[in-house]
């Protein structure tokens, strides 16, 4: 591990491209501590601006009334819960294939952050389900397709924290999150077959949205705010992690003295 | 090989006979938790033969799950899963031997079990027969993917819980269409596409189940 990262710090500039360019934490350190302003910024300014336009330029639905402005928050987050598995199965591939030290962490860090907006897809959906369907709670196919990612999620938390040695815990992890990421599309489809009750999605028909696009920028802003924060939280808990790493091996070389 | 993977098999066979009536807990396990349902939501016929294709597949589900933390335990303790992995034959087969002896003690005296639980939940004999072919056919599902639970947690000291908690939700796609067939035919709408699916499902599972629990224990056995 150790000499691979050298390796790919004596090549150099001209590896840019490289997978391993990040493996270097020190690099990436560097280049953390450069975007993490910006993520921060651009976070606020994004979501500010996307609440202000979903909630007091956006015309009211004609048939929801002004529930359905939570989809500005529903949505964006259901989207960064399914993005944030891909990203911890990709870095799971990462970590298994080239023993990529930040994939790991990366991983590992994303975790919490992916459950919560989960759960935040899930309860902003019972919310919305409270006044649109009359109840708190309805047995749909995409609410129960996220109650069962929301489990995977918590199933890869509690590996990761099962063992004593977060090494051993990353790549065990590791191999969960690449099982997962097979049974999802299963999962999915197999509750979509299940159940077909919810309104089918509203998004995904490019060339003729059923949705009004004085709608679609405050979604896309709150989605876009919803990705920085990501980088914006991501961070500090990836330099958390390296830095228990190296606090870590500093122990252990003590002890082993 | 294939001689050393039937010994394999055979070996297990003969620990879980050797067990006596630990072997047995996942039936009697089994049919205790079926028994709980009509406790449960009482016993009004038509209820429950509205709830036994579910009630039976989730105590099935339930059962399968109850040894499984045993799978890699006991010979990792003894030192003897060290010796398989080492030994001639690629811990693919290790994997798959487990989990075919695992299914026979389990999952096939579960499908034989179920038919009997069925009749006390009021279902009809149309359901019965596909409740076995559906249970034979997920069964196995159940024993694999949950020898990539058990791999992964193989080293650790409350493996049990977490084994639930990893493995449950993969068994959704099993639980749904194991009871869509029954349902299917206790309905009389056809049966087959789930079926299907469970057959396809358990091809893919003999196939990436091993290869994943391989992968686990290469990092969790050292």
């Amino acid at each position: 591990m150790a000499t691979r990262a050298t390796g790919a710090t004596r090549r150099g500039r001209t590896r840019w491209a490289s997978i391993h360019f990040f493996a270097n934490p020190a690099r990436f350190l560097r280049v953390a501590r450069a975007v993490y302003p910006w993520a921060a910024g651009s976070t606020a300014a994004l979501i500010v601006a996307g609440l202000v336009l979903g909630l007091y330029v956006a015309p009211p639905d004609y048939q929801q009334g002004d529930a359905y402005r939570i989809i500005f928050v529903h949505v964006p987050a259901a989207w960064m819960s399914l993005f944030i598995y891909v990203v911890i199965a990709l870095c799971s591939a990462a970590s298994l294939v080239w023993r990529h030290p930040l994939a790991d962490l990366v991983a590992k860090s994303s975790a919490p952050v992916g459950a919560a907006f989960t759960f935040i897809t899930l309860l902003s959906g019972s919310l919305w389900g409270q006044p649109m369907w009359g109840t708190w709670w309805v047995w749909d196919a995409r609410l129960t397709s996220m109650l069962i990612l929301f489990f995977l999620y918590l199933g890869y938390i509690a590996l990761h924290a099962a063992f004593d040695d977060p090494a051993k815990g990353a790549r065990v992890a590791a191999i969960l999150a690449l099982v997962g990421v097979v049974n999802v599309p299963i999962v999915k489809f197999s509750v979509d077959w299940w159940n077909t009750l919810h309104q089918p999605a509203t998004i995904s028909k490019i060339d003729a949205p059923s949705i009004d696009s004085s709608m679609v920028a405050p979604l896309l802003l709150m989605a876009a705010g919803f990705m920085a924060y990501y980088v914006t939280v991501l961070i500090p808990r990836v330099r958390a992690q390296i830095a228990s790493r190296r606090i870590r091996n500093l122990r252990m070389a003590q002890v082993s003295r | 090989m294939v001689g050393v993977f039937l010994r394999l098999v055979g070996r297990e066979l003969t620990l879980a006979v050797r067990g006596g009536i630990g072997t047995l807990m996942a039936v009697v396990f089994f049919v205790i938790a079926v028994t709980l349902f009509p406790l449960g939501v009482g016993p009004e016929l038509g209820l429950l033969s509205r709830i036994a294709p579910g009630a039976v597949w989730v105590a099935a589900l339930l059962a399968a799950l109850l040894s499984l933390d045993r799978l890699f335990v006991a010979d990792h303790e003894d030192g003897s899963l060290e010796q398989l992995m080492l030994g001639v034959l690629p811990i693919e087969f290790v994997v798959l031997a487990k989990a075919v002896a695992h299914w026979l003690t389990t999952g096939l005296p579960l499908a034989a079990a179920a038919p009997v639980l069925a009749l006390l939940l009021n279902m009809s004999v149309d359901g019965l027969v596909i409740l076995i072919v559906s249970l034979l056919l997920g069964t196995p599902i159940l024993s694999l993917i949950g020898a990539v639970g058990a791999a992964l947690t193989v080293g650790l000291r409350r493996g049990g819980a977490l084994i639930a908690l990893l493995v449950l939700p993969l068994y959704v796609p099993v639980l749904i269409f194991g009871v869509g067939a029954v349902e299917g035919a206790v309905l009389d709408v056809g049966v087959h596409a789930n079926l299907s699916i469970l057959a396809g499902g358990l091809v893919g599972a003999l196939v990436l189940g091993p290869l994943a629990a391989a992968a686990a224990l290469r990092m969790t056995v050292e």
